[in-house]
């Protein structure tokens, strides 16, 4: 590791690694979302080309980048929100303790749901 | 009864702490250079430069004044982190006896661990963070509850001792010269709360300009790094929910 990298990284907090995710993720959003819109454009005029393209959707592979596309919408959507309470409102420290804990906990709840349901 | 003047007293296994400054000045390259200084089993950073300065090199250049965390003047990046030196202690810093010392970040230096902090005080002028009187010295003295919520909200930032402990740790302000940075914000923020502050839309004026509030990313380096446990992010939350309020037509007063 370059020194200039070890020094940032042992500068790094838990809110430093927050927003660098937000950031992280708000651009591979970027880069996959022009992508996206390509594909349903086939819809509109093209719906061989857009079939072809669904069987390759049905690989792993593809199944894998699906999940990392969510994990990327749920990551910036929970930064979003953090950011936006953070700065709207005046909340005490003991209060966003409360908070993050809340969203964590029905985090946890939503998912051994979903774990059950598969 | 007064008590002895006991002499601090190296270790008794006589172990030694590898410490490296770096040095330089604005015209120069700046250079590493490493010095053993004996542990002591009670030892602050400050301590270190100093001995290395009085025993070792004493061309090496460093700051201080109070040594109890009262001025504000001893700030460096320790290990990469910036921190008070003057109230730092070596044992929770060093690594495997080890430890890197270097001028504060975001600053000009001006040799070895001394920097120019003139952008950083000049920034707190121009973020109007100044009082402007209400009264005159002829007035009779205002009287302020302790503990209403208004006060309470000026009051969390007046232990602030100008250290720039917060403008080394953003990174907001390495990558813009303009932005004014956290102490300065939140000095204006506590002026803003303040009953006795006659102008407290001047000051917001300062602080929505380019390089102020709207331009941090709420990162929070400088909350997590004010060695006086202070909430600066917080107070830039506040500038900028309060320019939103203006926004909407809200006046302070
Ligand atoms: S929260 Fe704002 S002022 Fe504080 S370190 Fe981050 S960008 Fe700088
Ligand atoms: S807010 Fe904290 S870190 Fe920043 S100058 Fe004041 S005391 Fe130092
Ligand atoms: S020497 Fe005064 S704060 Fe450290």
């Amino acid at each position: 590791m370059s020194r200039a990298l070890k020094r940032t990284m042992s500068r790094a907090h838990p809110l430093w690694l927050a927003y660098i995710l937000h950031r992280l993720s708000g651009l591979g959003l970027v880069l996959f979302l022009p992508l996206h819109f390509w594909v349903l454009s086939l819809a509109l005029d093209q719906a061989a080309q857009l079939d072809g393209f669904l069987a390759l959707a049905d690989l792993a592979l593809f199944k894998f980048a699906e999940f990392g596309l969510v994990f990327l919408l749920a990551l910036h959507m929970f930064g979003g929100l953090r950011l936006m309470a953070l700065e709207w409102l005046p909340w005490s420290s003991r209060q966003k303790t409360l908070a993050a804990a809340a969203v964590a906990g029905s985090f946890l709840v939503s998912v051994s749901f979903l774990v059950q349901a598969i | 009864m007064s008590q002895p003047v006991v002499p601090s007293r190296t270790r008794a296994d006589g172990e030694k702490l590898s410490v490296t400054l770096e040095r330089g000045g604005p015209d120069g390259a700046s250079y590493r250079q490493t010095f053993d200084v004996p542990a002591y089993d009670k030892q602050t950073v400050l301590d270190v430069v100093s001995w290395i300065q009085q025993n070792a090199d004493p061309s090496v250049s460093y700051r201080f004044a109070c040594r109890v965390g009262m001025c504000g003047s001893c700030a460096m990046m320790v290990n990469g982190v910036p921190r008070w030196t003057c109230r730092t202690h070596v044992s929770k810093v060093a690594k495997g006896g080890a430890m890197e010392l270097a001028p504060l970040r975001n600053l000009p230096v001006i040799k070895d661990l001394v920097t120019d902090m003139d952008a950083f005080f000049d920034k707190w002028g121009a973020a109007e963070a100044r009082h402007h009187p209400s009264q005159t010295r002829d007035d009779p003295i205002a009287a302020i509850d302790p503990d209403s919520p208004e006060r309470q909200i000026a009051d969390a930032a007046i232990e602030c001792i100008n250290c720039a402990v917060c403008y080394a740790a953003c990174d907001t302000v390495a990558g813009d010269p303009d932005y004014l940075g956290p102490a300065a914000l939140q000095r204006a923020w506590t002026l803003y709360n303040d009953a006795k502050e006659a102008d407290p839309e001047a000051v917001l004026d300062a602080v929505t300009a380019k390089g102020g509030c709207h331009s941090c990313h709420s990162i929070g380096s400088c909350t997590a790094y004010c060695p006086n446990a202070l909430d600066p992010v917080s107070a830039i939350a506040g500038l900028k929910r309060a320019s939103a309020k203006r926004f909407f037509g809200a006046r302070k007063r």
